[in-house]
């Protein structure tokens, strides 16, 4: 089969171009990892300006999301809601960012006030963009205000020009969209590599889920590749400010572009990485051949992979055919599938010649960006265990500009609804949402895209349907906040968190709201047992979520640090850590930037831009302790059928924890027994967590924290002495 | 095609290859410029040098590294960006970097060192080509 190709009269496209502004700045070489400057536009004024970043800025927030939740604290006021005017999009790179040598330095950081969750969202995403944004120059790019129509931003960084387009005849969603600017500004196949898109897609223009997609040209399929900056609805934000795409072009791309201060370092770190993925990532993880989904029967063995809305942790019957052997085979394999230069990891599979079988683009051949373990899981969620399904929905999320996590969360939040009689053939508009309907389940995510039917109220998310639910079918609101599984409005990511308590804090305590990438503790805690007391799962909460936290202030993706390790890390003081790793980045750091920081002081950089968001929510009105709340899914048995289905384990529970005989007791009664227990375990954590972090009983930093770690400026200190 | 033949059995270790090696493409005598490496001592020595095996080709994300029409594996500087995956994958760790180069270099099988060598332990000869470990195609 052929990969479709759509044509388009792209000269016809281009003529109805007006240019609406066009800025000039001049092209300086970045000085160890910091351009020191940073660019903000204002679509609805169109008024471009570049901002010098001082050397607090660097101090305080060192780059990447700090700079991100830095200048969106400073842009927006505490009521901006997510589709006023003054609410951003800042995209923001890090220092270590764009260097080729070593695996994953290719990631942007988005931020936004979320339309879900109404605090800042951030998102990390390969492709191109980022590297290619911080070589023409910049450390960060604010988007601000509201257009009156639709625009294309162009950004020639090899000639330091900005150009803002009207865009009225481009395709909206980002598969065709990206080809076609691509095809439509480079001059021929090879100047392709040199281009590199961000757009969202006709699903983000009606739902609150929208992601973004950043694309990265891959040269061997001929193809522009798209990644994604997924949750929180940062695709939504971005389509409100009617931007249809952003394009840069930078030729220039080579071994040092930050201008390191030890390039030296830098290659032998790299290299000796690279050799150790070379010799370990078959017999570990296999990501280069199966990328993030080889992690499918293993999660299902451990009772972690999301079944029917998290009810269950798998399903052993059905995992075969789903499990990795399956990606392995389809996804094409011998392609460097890296999302940015240097990437041994190579983890961005793709399924090539797959024919779509519904929508819009039915009977098209494409070549899908995935699944991703998370995507494969939103699936399972569904109770749709059937790999065609999983490369559909992800296919059509990623166009749509749909975020893959959030739409089988909720899919599957909805289908317990119809299965529970809260939703019926009538409301849904005669679609049987039942538990494994995959037909159905794509037609919700098309009717979100047109913005109809009723999959537009899915594409709001778990919370707004809640209480839609409640208002309109008269659905009972305690059941709903028991099986939505959301924090602070987020979806919940694809583990099972119930038998792992730090897993639950994990999840329900961060600050953006449940997403794996800020802790993920499971085997820490309930595998491996190595954090048995509230102290010591108090002291993963304060190192882990921190340590990942370090990736968003780079520009690094968080898989190469421990999706594969040195032979001998197992018999190291702290094999979790993955110490050689750090020791790896620490030296990269130091390499790019010239300073000599310690791995405390890795966590210490995080700390203060990890503190500066718990604030910002706190600052909006949300951010303590009762939005730390965790739906009593994420913690146990919700229905006497999860209990019965798993009764062993939670009997032996109640003997050997509560000292309780189940014998003659009621489901009933030992579900109430276990969840008490469970509620309370979670309190306690709570409590535990936020000492560690120097945080009141509310989950607001003390004003002696703050100090303690040269955060006490004055606009954060006003915040949290009016919460204390 | 003809290739680097290497006989470790009558190397002596002298160094002559490494030296005229590093003269030649780095006009320094240098053997951590050297695109072929001696090591081991007087109970046997090795001699490291690419076999133009190809691997390399499938991992440079930039289709920097081809074969050229004599079949020898060479690397387009102006399209490397250094990222020195090839380094790491190259199944006899026979892609070099060194100190000062920011990008990688592999023995093209000029013949330099085969005339240098003093103990006939090196030669270019002809080899079939190996079938290439391509997996993926074009979709046009």
């Amino acid at each position: 089969m052929i990969r479709t190709k759509v044509a388009y009269d792209l000269q016809a496209i281009k003529a109805k171009h007006e240019l609406l502004a066009e800025y000039k700045y001049d092209i300086k070489p970045i000085d160890r990892g910091y351009n020191n400057r940073t660019l903000h536009i204002d679509v609805g004024s169109r008024a471009i300006t570049e901002k010098p970043v001082s050397g607090e800025m660097k101090r305080l927030f060192t780059g990447g999301k700090g700079f991100g939740m830095r200048l969106l604290w400073d842009a927006t006021r505490p009521q901006t809601k997510w589709n006023d005017p003054e609410n951003e999009i800042v995209f923001a790179f890090g220092p270590i960012c764009g260097i080729t040598q070593y695996a994953g330095t290719g990631k942007t950081l988005v931020v936004t006030i979320s339309p879900a969750t109404d605090i800042p969202i951030d998102s990390n995403v390969g492709g191109y963009f980022g590297p290619y944004f911080k070589f023409a120059g910049f450390d960060a790019l604010e988007l601000q205000g509201i257009s009156d129509r639709e625009v294309i931003i162009y950004f020639d960084g090899d000639k330091g020009v900005i150009k803002i387009f009207s865009a009225p005849d481009e395709e909206i969603n980002s598969h065709l969209l990206a080809e076609q600017l691509i095809e439509m500004y480079a001059k021929d196949e090879q100047e392709k590599k040199s281009f590199c898109t961000v757009s969202a897609g006709e699903g983000s223009d009606h739902a609150y889920m929208g992601c973004l997609n950043f694309s990265f040209y891959d040269r061997r399929r001929q193809l522009a590749r798209l990644k994604q900056a997924g949750r929180g609805g940062i695709g939504s934000v971005f389509r409100k400010k009617k931007i249809k795409a952003m394009v840069i072009k930078y030729t220039g791309t080579t071994p040092n572009n930050n201008n390191v201060a030890d390039i030296e370092t830098i290659k032998a770190v790299g290299a000796k990485y690279h050799r150790e993925m070379y010799e370990n990532d078959d017999a570990q993880c296999d990501m280069r051949h199966t990328g993030t989904p080889h992690l499918m029967e293993i999660m299902c063995d451990y009772d972690l992979l999301p079944t029917k809305n998290f009810q269950f942790g798998g399903d052993a019957e059905q995992i075969g055919k789903v499990d990795s052997h399956i990606w392995r085979e389809m996804f094409t394999q011998g392609i460097p599938d890296g999302c940015w230069y240097g990437c041994s990891m190579a983890c961005a599979k793709v399924i090539d010649n797959y024919m779509l079988r519904t929508g819009p683009y039915k009977g098209h051949v494409v070549s899908v960006d995935g699944p991703e373990y998370e995507t494969a899981g939103a699936s399972t969620n569904m109770n749709i265990y059937d790999p065609h399904f999983m490369a559909e929905m992800n296919f059509y999320c990623d166009t749509y500009g749909v975020d893959t996590i959030s739409f089988g969360t909720t899919m599957a939040f909805v289908m317990e609804c119809y299965e529970a009689g809260i939703l019926n053939l009538e409301i849904t508009g005669g679609y049987d949402l039942s538990f494994g309907r995959g037909e159905e389940s794509m037609e919700m995510l098309h009717q979100i895209a047109r913005g109809e039917g009723f999959g537009n109220l899915v594409g709001k998310g778990i919370r707004w349907l809640k209480k839609y639910f409640v208002e309109h079918y008269g659905a009972d609101p305690q059941f709903l906040e028991d099986i939505g599984m959301e924090g602070k409005g987020l979806e919940c990511s694809q583990y099972v968190s119930k038998e792992s308590l730090a897993q639950q804090g994990g999840y329900f305590i961060a600050n953006k709201g449940p997403q794996h990438d800020e802790a993920w503790l499971i085997f820490m805690d309930m595998v491996n047992k190595q954090i048995p007391t509230f102290e010591d799962k108090a002291n993963a909460l304060y190192y882990f979520p921190l340590w990942r936290t370090w990736f968003g202030l780079q520009g690094l993706c968080k898989l190469p640090w421990n999706d594969v390790e040195p032979t001998n890390n197992a018999e190291t003081d702290e094999p979790a850590k993955v110490p050689e790793h750090v020791e790896n980045y620490r030296q990269l750091y130091n390499a790019v930037t010239g300073q000599n920081i310690s791995a405390d002081d890795i966590i210490s950089q995080s700390e203060r831009v990890f503190n500066f968001q718990r604030i910002f929510a706190i600052r909006r009105g949300y951010g303590t302790r009762e939005h730390d709340r965790c739906p009593y899914r994420g913690m146990g048995p919700v229905t006497e059928t999860e209990y019965l289905s798993r009764a062993e384990r939670y009997d032996k529970q109640l003997v050997e924890i509560l000292g309780v005989n189940p014998e003659g007791k009621s489901t009933a009664e030992k579900m109430k027994l276990l969840r008490d227990y469970r509620e309370g375990q979670y309190q306690k954590l709570l409590d535990a967590v936020y000492a560690r972090r120097g945080w009141s009983r509310n989950a607001v930093p003390t004003v002696e924290h703050l100090k303690s770690i040269g955060m006490d400026l004055p606009e954060l200190l006003e915040v949290v002495k009016a919460n204390l | 095609m003809k290739v680097l033949i290497r006989r470790e059995d009558r190397c002596t270790g002298c160094g002559a290859c490494e030296k005229v090696c590093s003269l030649t493409w780095f006009k320094e005598e240098n053997p951590a410029k050297s695109r072929i490496r001696v090591s081991g001592n007087e109970s046997g020595y090795s001699l490291n040098a690419c076999t133009q095996c190809g691997d390399c080709m499938l991992i440079c994300p930039v289709e920097a590294l081809t074969r050229d029409k004599s079949g020898i594996v060479r690397l387009n500087l102006k399209a490397c960006v250094g990222c020195l995956n090839c380094v790491g994958f190259c199944p006899s760790l026979s892609m070099f970097v060194a100190p000062g180069e920011d990008k990688p270099f592999k023995c093209i099988a000029c013949g330099i060192c085969v005339k240098a060598c003093p103990t006939d332990a090196l030669s270019i000869e002809e080899v079939d080509e190996p079938v290439e470990r391509v997996f993926y195609r074009r979709h046009l």
